[in-house]
C-alpha cells in the first residue's frame, strides 16, 4: 500500500507541475506588461479593494490549515474530525468565493470589466455612473491621490491615458483570479467527494491517500493565491504611489 | 524499497498551528510593507515574503520536507522551468529598446 | 497463438470502452488516431491539388487558407503528438519494464476519452466551416478578425493537450516506480528512455499552450485584450507563449520515433546499441535544450536582435544531441548482421531523411539565412522531412515491428516492403522540390504562385499522390492480416526485450510470472544467437 501511496503522491506532484506551468505562463505575461505599463498597473491595483484581498488571503490560509488537519485526522483514523475539518475547509473555500463574487460585482458596478461584451463596457476615465461620476473613475482617483499626498498633480491627458491602459491590468486581474476561482470550484467538488467518502468511513491509517492528494491540490491553489495577492493588490500602496 | 523518510510521522497539529501563525504574520507583514516607501525593494520584499509563505506551505502542509528525494527534485524542477519561461521571454522585451537605440 | 489473450479475454463494446488494460487502450488510440491521420491527409491532398496550377483555380484563397490550417492542426495535435506515445508507448512500455499495466490505468482510459472529446471539437469546427488562421493561431487575426470557428478548435486542441499530459504523467510514474526486479535505469530499452524524455516535455510544455489558447479564446469571446494592440497588448507575446510549447512539441513528436529507431536498429543489426548511455542522455538533453530555443520561430516577428542572437546560438546547440543519436545508430549497424525486413527499411529511411531534415534546420537556425527562407517552402520541406520522413517513417517502422506482438499476426512481408519503397519514393518526390522552391522564394500558405514555380509544384503534387498510395497500402494489408495473416510466434524477430518474453498477443496481465532482468539491454551477439526468423 505504501508503494501505491508513494506512486500516487508522485503522480499528483507531476500533475501539479503542469498547473505551475499553466499559471506560470499567465504570471509571465503579467510580468511583462507590468514592466511595460507600470503606472497603469499601479493605478489598477490601487482601485481594487486591498481589504477584501487581505481578508481572502487569511481565509485561504486558514483553509489550508484545516485541510492539513483533515489529512492528519484521516491518517489518525479519526472519522469525526476528518469530516469536521473537511467541512471547515469547504466553508472557508466558499467564503473565499463569495468575497470574490463581491469584488467582481464591485468591478462590474465601476465599469472596470475589460472588453465590451460582459459588463457595461470598460470606462476608467470618464465616470461610468451618471449619478456618481467618481465611481470607478481611475483618472480622477490618481489626481486626488496626488493632491492628498501633496505631490504635483499629473495632467489630465496623462491620467486619462493611464486610466485607459488599466484595461490590460484588469484583463490580467480577471484572467488570473478567474482561473484561480475556477480551480477553487473544482477543489470544492473534490472536497465534497472526499467528504462523502470520509462519511462512509473509507479512510484510516492504512488508506488515506485520496485525502492527501486532495490536500496537495488544495494547498497548491492556496499557493497560487499567496502570489496573486501581492502581485495584484499590492503593486504600490505607498503614499507617493499613483 | 521502503522509503525511510515516509516512515517519519506527519507533522503534528501543533506544528501546523505554528506554520499557520507564520503565514498569517507574513500576510500582515506584506500588507504593511506595501505601504512603506522602499523604492525598488517594494516588489522584492513582496516576492520574498510570498516565496517564504509558499515554501512553508510546500514543506510542511504539503509534507515535502518528509517526502522522497524524487518528490523534492520534482518540485524544484517545476519552479526552475517556470524561471526559464519567464527569464527568456523577458530577455526579449528588456533588450528590445537596446536594439532600436542603434 | 495463445488460447486466452487480451483481445479475446472479454467481449462486448463495454469491455472495450470501459477497459483499463493499456493494450486495449492502445488499440482504441490506434483507431482514433488513424482516423485523424486520414482527415489531415485529405486536407494535404486538397492542398497539393490546388498547387498543381499557379493561379488558384481550384479553390478560392479563403478556402485554401482553411485547407492548410486544418491539415496542420489535425496532423500536429491529433496525429503526430499522440501517435507513438499513445499507441506504441501505451502498448509496449509496460511490457518493456515488466509491469502488469501503467501506474494509473483509469487515468490512461480517461486520457483517451479526453482525446476523443478534443477530436469531436475538431470535427465540430470542421462542420462549422473550418479554421483559416494557420495551425499557429496568430493574433491579431485569430482574436479580432477571423470569422471562422477558432474558439471551437482551440478548445479541441486544449483537450488533445490534456490527453497528452495524462499520458506523459502515467509514463513518468510508471518508469520511476514500476520497473521489474533487476531492471535498473541503465538496462532500460532506449524506447523507454525516449518516451520518458517525451513525457517530461509533455508535462512542462503543454500547460503553457493551454493557457495561451485559453487567453486567445477569452480575447475572442469577451474582447479581454492581452494580445490586442488597440489596448496596448503585444501580439508577439502570443508567439512567445505559443512557441514555448510548440517548439518542445516538435521534440514530443520526434523523440518517441527516435526511440523506435533505437529498437529497430539494434534488433535488425543483431548488435547491442553503440554508445547506449549517449543515446539515453541525448534524449534527456533534447528534452531540456528543446525548451530554450523557441524564439527561432520569431526571428522576423520583431523580437530584439540580441535575444534573437541568443536563441540562434542555442538552436545550433540543440542539434548536437540529435546528431549524437544518428552517429550512434550508424555505429550500431557497423559490422552488424543486417537483415532488411520492413521495419529495418523504415529505420534506414529514417536515418537518412531525418539527417536531411535536421541539417536543413541548421540553415533555419542561422539568423541571417532565416531572414530569407523564413515562411517559405524551405521551412515546409524542413519540417516535413523530420515529421514525415522522420516521425511517420518511424511510426510505420514501429507499427510493423510490434504488429505481430499486438495482434498475433504477421503482415504480408512482400506488400509491406513494396509500400515502404513507395513511401520513400513518394515522400522524396513530394518534398525535395519544396527545398528548391523555398530557396527560390516561394512563400508558404499562398494559394497561388508565380508560373515559373509550376514544374516543381507539379513534381511535388505527383509525389504526394504516390505517397498517398504508400500510406493507404498498410491500412489495407494490416486489416487483411487481422483475418488472414500468418500467426506470429512469441518472438518472430528473435528480439531482445521483455515484451518478446510473453505471448503474441500478450495475456491481459502481460506476464504469467513477473520477469526478472539479469542482462543489459540489447544483449545480442551472445553465443547461442539465432538469426531473425523471417
Amino acid at each position: 500500500m505504501d508503494q501505491q501511496r508513494e506512486a500516487s503522491t508522485f503522480g499528483m506532484w507531476v500533475f501539479l507541475l503542469t498547473e505551475i506551468m499553466m499559471f506560470g505562463g499567465l504570471f509571465g505575461a503579467y510580468l511583462i506588461y507590468r514592466i511595460k505599463y507600470y503606472d497603469a498597473f499601479v493605478a489598477g491595483s490601487t482601485s481594487i479593494s486591498v481589504n477584501w484581498g487581505f481578508a481572502n488571503t487569511l481565509v485561504l490560509i486558514g483553509s489550508s490549515f484545516t485541510m492539513a488537519m483533515a489529512v492528519w485526522a484521516a491518517q489518525k483514523g479519526n472519522r469525526k474530525w476528518q469530516i469536521n475539518f473537511l467541512i471547515l475547509t469547504m466553508i472557508l473555500g466558499t467564503v473565499f468565493l463569495l468575497i470574490k463574487a463581491k469584488e467582481y460585482y464591485d468591478k462590474y458596478e465601476e465599469c472596470h470589466i475589460p472588453g465590451h461584451i460582459i459588463g457595461k463596457g470598460f470606462n476608467a476615465w470618464g465616470g461610468c455612473k451618471l449619478d456618481d461620476p467618481k465611481l470607478g473613475n481611475i483618472a480622477e482617483e490618481m489626481q486626488e491621490h496626488a493632491r492628498n499626498s501633496r505631490r504635483p498633480v499629473p495632467a489630465d491627458a496623462f491620467v486619462e491615458q493611464t486610466a485607459k491602459q488599466t484595461e490590460i491590468f484588469f484583463s490580467f486581474y480577471f484572467a488570473m483570479t478567474g482561473l484561480h476561482a475556477f480551480h477553487m470550484v473544482i477543489g470544492l467538488g473534490l472536497l465534497s467527494w472526499l467528504l462523502f467518502r470520509a462519511w462512509r468511513g473509507q479512510f484510516g491509517p492504512d488508506y488515506f491517500t485520496p485525502v492527501e492528494l486532495g490536500g496537495l491540490y488544495w494547498h497548491f491553489v492556496d499557493i497560487v493565491w499567496i502570489y496573486l495577492f501581492p502581485l495584484l493588490y499590492l503593486i504600490n500602496r505607498t503614499r507617493t504611489g499613483i | 524499497m521502503a522509503d525511510h523518510s515516509s516512515e517519519h510521522s506527519h507533522p503534528t497539529p501543533g506544528l501546523y498551528l505554528v506554520i499557520l501563525t507564520c503565514l498569517c504574520v507574513g500576510t500582515v507583514l506584506t500588507y504593511f510593507a506595501a505601504t512603506w516607501e522602499m523604492g525598488v525593494f517594494n516588489p522584492i520584499v513582496a516576492l520574498a515574503i510570498a516565496c517564504t509563505k509558499a515554501t512553508l506551505v510546500i514543506l510542511y502542509f504539503m509534507h515535502v520536507r518528509y517526502s522522497s528525494k524524487l518528490t523534492k527534485i520534482t518540485v524544484v524542477a517545476g519552479f526552475f522551468w517556470l524561471l526559464i519561461l519567464i527569464t527568456l521571454s523577458l530577455s526579449d522585451y528588456i533588450t528590445r529598446e537596446w536594439a532600436l537605440g542603434q | 497463438m495463445p488460447e486466452k489473450h487480451y483481445l479475446n479475454d472479454n467481449y462486448g463494446i463495454r469491455s472495450w470502452l470501459l477497459t483499463k488494460d493499456h493494450k486495449r487502450i492502445a488499440i482504441l488510440y490506434l483507431i482514433s488516431v488513424s482516423v485523424m491521420f486520414f482527415v489531415g491527409g485529405i486536407f494535404a491532398a486538397l492542398v497539393r491539388l490546388q498547387l498543381l496550377t499557379p493561379n488558384a483555380e481550384l479553390f478560392q484563397r479563403d478556402t485554401y487558407n482553411k485547407l492548410f490550417s486544418e491539415h496542420g492542426i489535425n496532423m500536429v495535435f491529433f496525429f503526430l503528438v499522440p501517435s507513438v506515445p499513445a499507441i506504441l508507448g501505451n502498448f509496449v512500455l509496460p511490457l518493456m519494464v515488466g509491469a502488469k499495466d501503467l501506474a494509473f490505468p483509469k487515468i490512461n482510459l480517461m486520457s483517451w476519452y479526453i482525446y476523443i472529446v478534443g477530436a469531436a471539437f475538431s470535427f465540430a469546427a470542421l462542420c462549422a466551416g473550418g479554421v483559416d488562421t494557420g495551425w499557429t493561431f496568430y493574433p491579431p487575426y485569430s482574436t479580432g478578425y477571423a470569422k471562422t470557428p477558432v474558439t471551437l478548435l482551440a478548445i479541441g486542441v486544449i483537450f488533445a493537450g490534456f490527453s497528452s499530459i495524462f499520458t506523459g504523467l502515467n509514463f513518468i510514474v510508471t518508469v520511476h516506480r514500476m520497473r521489474a526486479p533487476g531492471l535498473t535505469w541503465g538496462r532500460l530499452p532506449l524506447f523507454v528512455w525516449a518516451n520518458y524524455a517525451t513525457s517530461i516535455i509533455m508535462i512542462l510544455g503543454t500547460p503553457v499552450l493551454a493557457i495561451t489558447l485559453i487567453l486567445l479564446a477569452l480575447e475572442r469571446a469577451f474582447h479581454i485584450g492581452i494580445f490586442d494592440p488597440r489596448l496596448g497588448g503585444d501580439p508577439v507575446l502570443f508567439q512567445h507563449m505559443f512557441w514555448f510549447y510548440s517548439h518542445p512539441a516538435v521534440y514530443i513528436m520526434i523523440l518517441p520515433g527516435m526511440g523506435v529507431i533505437s529498437e529497430l536498429v539494434t534488433c535488425f543489426s543483431r548488435k547491442r546499441a553503440f554508445g547506449y548511455p549517449f543515446i539515453a542522455f541525448s534524449s534527456l538533453a533534447i528534452a531540456v535544450f528543446g525548451f530554450v530555443v523557441w524564439a527561432h520561430h520569431m526571428f522576423v516577428a520583431g523580437i530584439s536582435t540580441y535575444s534573437a542572437l541568443v536563441f540562434s546560438l542555442l538552436s545550433f546547440a540543440v542539434a548536437i544531441p540529435s546528431a549524437v543519436k544518428v552517429f550512434n545508430w550508424t555505429a550500431t549497424m557497423y559490422k552488424g548482421s543486417i537483415s532488411l525486413e520492413t521495419p529495418m527499411l523504415y529505420a534506414l529511411a529514417f536515418i537518412g531523411l531525418f539527417t536531411i531534415g535536421g541539417l536543413t534546420g541548421l540553415f533555419l537556425a542561422a539568423l541571417g539565412m532565416d531572414i530569407h527562407i523564413h515562411d517559405t517552402y524551405f521551412v515546409i520541406a524542413h519540417f516535413h522531412y523530420i515529421m514525415v520522413g522522420g516521425m511517420v517513417t518511424a511510426y510505420l517502422g514501429g507499427l510493423h515491428f510490434w504488429w505481430p506482438k499486438m495482434t498475433g499476426r504477421m503482415y504480408p512481408e512482400a506488400w509491406a516492403k513494396l509500400s515502404a519503397l513507395i513511401v520513400f519514393i513518394g515522400f522524396n518526390l513530394t518534398f525535395f522540390p519544396q527545398f528548391i522552391l523555398g530557396y527560390l522564394g516561394m512563400p508558404r500558405r499562398y494559394a497561388a504562385y508565380p508560373p515559373e514555380f509550376q514544374v516543381l509544384n507539379v513534381l511535388s503534387s505527383a509525389g504526394a499522390s504516390i505517397l498517398a498510395i504508400g500510406f493507404l497500402l498498410p491500412a489495407i494489408y494490416f486489416m487483411y492480416s487481422l483475418a488472414y495473416g500468418e500467426p506470429a510466434g512469441d518472438n518472430p524477430w528473435n528480439a531482445k526485450g521483455l515484451e518478446w518474453q510473453t505471448t503474441s498477443p500478450p495475456p491481459t496481465h502481460n506476464f504469467h510470472h513477473t520477469p526478472v532482468v539479469t542482462e543489459e539491454a540489447y544483449n545480442y551477439g551472445a553465443p547461442e544467437e539465432v538469426p531473425v526468423a523471417h
